[in-house]
């Protein structure tokens, strides 16, 4: 174990015998558990009292940056403002304090959300029905190829591959073999789009489907969607639309009306609800009526009276986690959508697009934009130049950036752009904002070609410095002893 | 809108800045027969003011709680609420940027080690979705480690769960064997050549099963041992890592999350040594900064997709870490003494109401074996009679067992937590006395 750092765990600080709780005694015996079953020694548990826990825990939140501290351009994130109204709805204790085995009558507002909230996500997605289970967006995509799957297993055979671009996510080829399929990767063309030659000579009756992000992990709209899909449909494949980019095109443009047979949308990112530090997302799945019967159970139904579980789907791919979904995160996401209306969607989806655009276009000059067109929600710079002339690297800007105030972008990610930087604004943030972080980029750029050292060396400011991340991983300490 | 802050003239600017007749104009690699020509068929934005009106009309106060089978109505102290919704912590994403995100990195860091003390094991992840989905991937990872394509799981275990499990592994060609009950508790079954044992405790009955002896089971047969656990159980219960499991997973909801409906809960996964690197997930690990002070770092990320692409373990990414928060400061709350008084105060009154109920005519516990929080009742009446019985005095148990158990027909879980006074547990009684009336 390392000495102590400058922020103590809460391990190494409280007492024995301090406590930060009060219980009631017991107003019934005590009860005797079997010998055999109980506990010898107790878990090493914290004991500290409730100011110290209080200060311990609003120091450790000091150390974090979030969107409510500045501007987080994490490409591929969605990292837009959080509206605090919805934390104070999610919270209401006749949401909250709800047990998912209550008797549907007495659940009825909840089950309605779910069920507004399926008929919204199905409209922006332009297809039939959306299960609500999955926690995440890469659960999704679990749903979502276990969809395809099993489309093609009542055909008689699963198929064998799954066809994904270079530029995917990470997850779309690690989901696939999850889901019992080969991966295929496919080139990208001249323009970031798919190489449609490639896909037409990969594309046959052994490939279940493709995974697509349109517009694509560039932030490009790959212009050739139709024929892309027709290719896929022509072979009997199907096509996966991965949502984490939706915020580019909702309003604008559906993955139905593209040809996307099942869609996944990331709640925490395209809808408003806060990403946690890592979690809890939610990742609905929405797909074709024809798909529609091998959705997860239960799926929830309105008969024009009452809303009720549906459990009669006999041929549902099962569960992929227990009861209905991460309901309070559904609750925030439904909320989102009731205060933003149809024009406000569009208008974010607008937004998002300007503000990627006129930063990019404000950035080309001290970057190599690979991509050099109109681009959606995000856009893709390298840092080729600063690395080849500079021996200034895309992580060291990246870290620089902190100093200047900012959340650096996604770097070394698209895997196919050499010194990615990923740049995500959002539709949230004002154009001061952006001109401040276009000022500082600009300043990044300049100090990597004038005083390289001092972009190695970043971050300055931060309460931490950079970490031996290698030591991290060779000596792996993973608890406090 | 809001929390759109472009005003029409900043969008001027903006467009004339980057020579854009307008913002359709950013839209024109989208072919236009692609485009959608009408307004999305949503209902009218609403103001703040109409939402909160609007939300609070579908909240529905819910009755007294004796609900169980893996959603519990504990006790949650303010603290908990009030540092998870300090937005440093809820507005920031998975901490890739260590120099500027050490409060979510220290905090898993220590959850890691709370639910590898509370298991008695070596190692525990950052977190997963929830107690079904943590099952499933422990199954998985003992697949991987075993080479083996058979998984034997208790029919004792939760049967969300093993739903969960089947959708897991049917693309893995994995056959799952289920091991049969016998008065609540998993009978000693043949489990030669499985990759895993997978068992519940308590299970979802409520009962203790003998893990003593199902982890020798396993043992014998070289699978590894899985249990799924009640971390509220583990103040008093032994722990996995005493009795011999190799994998210890389960569903966190208990340590200071709100029901909600089933979700977002908290799964939880801890291992032995020989399986960390098997570990699906993020997971934090100390190390230095170049100023040579200890911090955290998200770790042996070698394993994970971003990194393997199709080669790794598990897709999973986002996982709870706003829960896995909740949990630590609920376990930093309540502490070693916090948390035994918690189980035992479930234990007593779940003893208490199992005699309350049991001396009611045409309800009895359905099992003989010893049990922690729940119980299983087997009542001589329709369901449908019971519910209406309790819904009278605004009371619900359950859930029903028929839908899970065909067998199980009239049974039904009561789970009884540390909020429950003695007097709710007597107007139990009354109403299923009443029962018979409704």
């Amino acid at each position: 174990m390392l000495s102590q750092g400058p922020v103590p765990l809460i391990f190494e600080m409280g007492a024995p015998g301090r406590r930060a709780f009060s219980l009631p005694g017991g107003d019934v015996p005590e009860a005797v558990l079997p010998a055999g079953l109980r506990r010898e020694t107790p878990p090493r548990l914290p004991e500290v009292s409730e100011g110290e826990l209080v200060r311990h825990f609003t120091t450790l939140s000091n150390l974090n940056f979030g969107v409510d501290t500045g501007f987080y351009p994490l490409g591929s994130c969605t990292m837009k403002y959080n509206p605090k109204v919805f934390e104070v709805v999610a919270r209401l204790p006749g949401l909250s304090g709800l047990h998912p085995y209550l008797p549907e009558e007495l659940a009825q507002g909840a089950l309605r959300i779910i069920h507004e909230l399926e008929r919204y996500l199905a409209e922006i997605a332009g297809l039939a029905r959306v299960t609500m289970q999955p926690a995440a967006g890469a659960h999704g995509e679990l749903v979502g190829v276990l969809l395809i799957r099993a489309y093609h297993e009542s055909r008689g055979n699963p198929r064998q591959k799954i066809l994904i671009p270079d530029s995917a996510h990470g997850t779309n080829p690690a989901t696939a073999a999850m889901a019992g399929y080969e991966v295929v990767t496919l080139p990208s063309d001249a323009r970031g789009g798919i190489d449609v030659g490639a896909l037409e000579k990969a594309m046959d009756d052994t490939v279940a489907g493709l995974m697509l992000t349109n517009p694509n992990t560039l932030g490009l709209f790959d212009e050739n969607i139709d024929v892309i899909t027709g290719l896929v449909h022509g072979k009997g494949g199907l096509l996966y639309y991965d949502g984490a980019n939706a915020n580019a095109v909702m309003g604008y443009s559906r993955p139905g009306d593209m040809g996307f047979d099942v869609v996944h949308f990331n709640l925490h990112k395209t809808f408003a609800t806060p990403h946690g530090g890592g979690g809890p997302g939610a990742g609905p799945v929405a797909v074709t009526a024809e798909l529609a019967p091998y959705l997860p159970v239960p799926l929830v139904d309105f008969d024009g009276e009452s809303y009720r579980l549906n459990y009669d789907l006999p041929r549902s791919i099962g569960r992929v986690r227990s009861f209905y979904g991460n309901f309070g995160v559904l609750v925030k996401a439904y909320a989102y959508i009731r205060s933003m209306g149809a024009a406000g969607l569009k208008q974010a989806a607008g937004d998002a697009v300007l503000n990627a655009n006129y930063v990019m276009r404000h950035l080309q000059e001290y970057f190599d934009l690979p991509f050099d067109r109109a681009c959606k929600h995000e856009f893709v710079l390298s840092g080729k130049r600063q690395k080849e002339k500079n021996g200034v690297r895309t992580l060291d800007m990246a870290k620089r950036l902190m100093d200047y105030g900012f959340h650096p972008p996604t770097v070394y990610f698209p895997l196919i752009v050499e010194e990615a930087m990923m740049i995500e604004p959002t539709e949230t943030e004002s154009k001061e904002t952006l001109d401040r972080f276009i000022g500082a980029c600009a300043a990044v750029a300049n100090e990597a070609r004038d005083e390289p050292e001092k972009v190695h060396g970043a971050p300055h400011t931060t309460p931490f410095g950079r970490m031996d991340e290698t030591r991290a991983a060779r000596q792996p300490d993973l608890r406090w002893r | 809108m809001q929390y759109i802050p472009n005003t029409e003239a900043d969008r001027q600017k903006m467009l004339a800045d980057i020579g854009a007749a307008s913002v359709e104009d950013l839209f024109a690699d989208i072919p236009a027969f692609l485009r959608l020509t009408r307004e999305l068929d949503l209902p009218p934005a609403l103001s703040e003011m109409e939402l909160v009106g609007h939300m609070t009309a579908l909240a529905q106060a819910p009755p007294t709680c004796f609900l169980g089978g893996g959603c519990y109505d504990h006790f949650i102290p303010a603290v908990v609420d009030a540092l998870v919704s300090r937005s440093e912590f809820y507005t920031a994403y998975t901490p890739y940027q260590p120099e500027i995100s050490q409060g979510t990195l220290t905090a898993i860091y220590e959850f890691q080690t709370m639910i590898a003390e509370l298991t008695g094991l070596d190692a525990a992840n950052a977190s997963m979705y929830d107690g079904a989905s943590a099952l499933a991937e422990a199954a998985v990872m003992a697949v991987r480690k075993t080479g083996r394509t058979r998984v034997a799981v208790a029919e004792s275990v939760h049967p969300e769960y093993r739903r969960v499990l089947a959708t897991y592994l049917a693309p893995r060609r994995v056959e799952l064997v289920q091991l049969p009950y016998e008065g609540g508790i998993t009978a000693a079954a043949a489990v030669d050549g499985t990759a895993a044992v997978l068992v519940q405790q308590p299970n979802f009955f409520g009962c203790l099963e003998d893990v003593g002896q199902l982890a020798g089971l396993a043992r014998a047969a070289g699978a590894l041992f899985i249990v799924s656990c009640d971390p509220v159980s583990l103040a008093v219960l032994k722990p996995p890592g005493a009795y011999g499991a190799d994998i210890a997973c389960g569903e966190g909801q208990s340590l200071g999350l709100p029901m909600s409906f089933g979700g977002p809960g908290l799964g939880f996964l801890a291992v032995r040594e020989s399986l960390v690197r098997h570990l699906p997930g993020r997971m934090a690990g100390a190390t230095v900064d170049n100023r040579g002070r200890r911090a955290f770092v998200l770790t042996m990320q070698a394993r994970e997709q971003h990194i393997r692409r199709e080669k790794a373990g598990s897709n999973i990414c986002s996982n709870h870490a706003l829960c896995a928060l909740a949990a630590t400061v609920h376990l930093s709350a309540l502490g070693p003494a916090g948390l035994a008084r918690v189980a035992s105060l479930c234990a007593a009154k779940a003893a208490y109401a199992s005699a309350a109920v049991n001396g009611v005519p045409g309800f009895r516990a359905a099992f003989a074996a010893p049990f922690f929080k729940e119980f299983v009742v087997k009542s001589d009446y329709p369901w449908e009679k019971v519910r209406c019985g309790l819904s009278r005095h605004n009371l619900a148990a359950g859930p029903e067992l028929s839908r899970f158990y065909p067998e199980l027909a009239g049974h039904f879980l009561v789970a009884v937590t540390e909020k429950r006074t003695r007097a709710e547990i007597d107007r139990l009684k009354t109403a299923l006395r009443e029962v018979a009336s409704c």
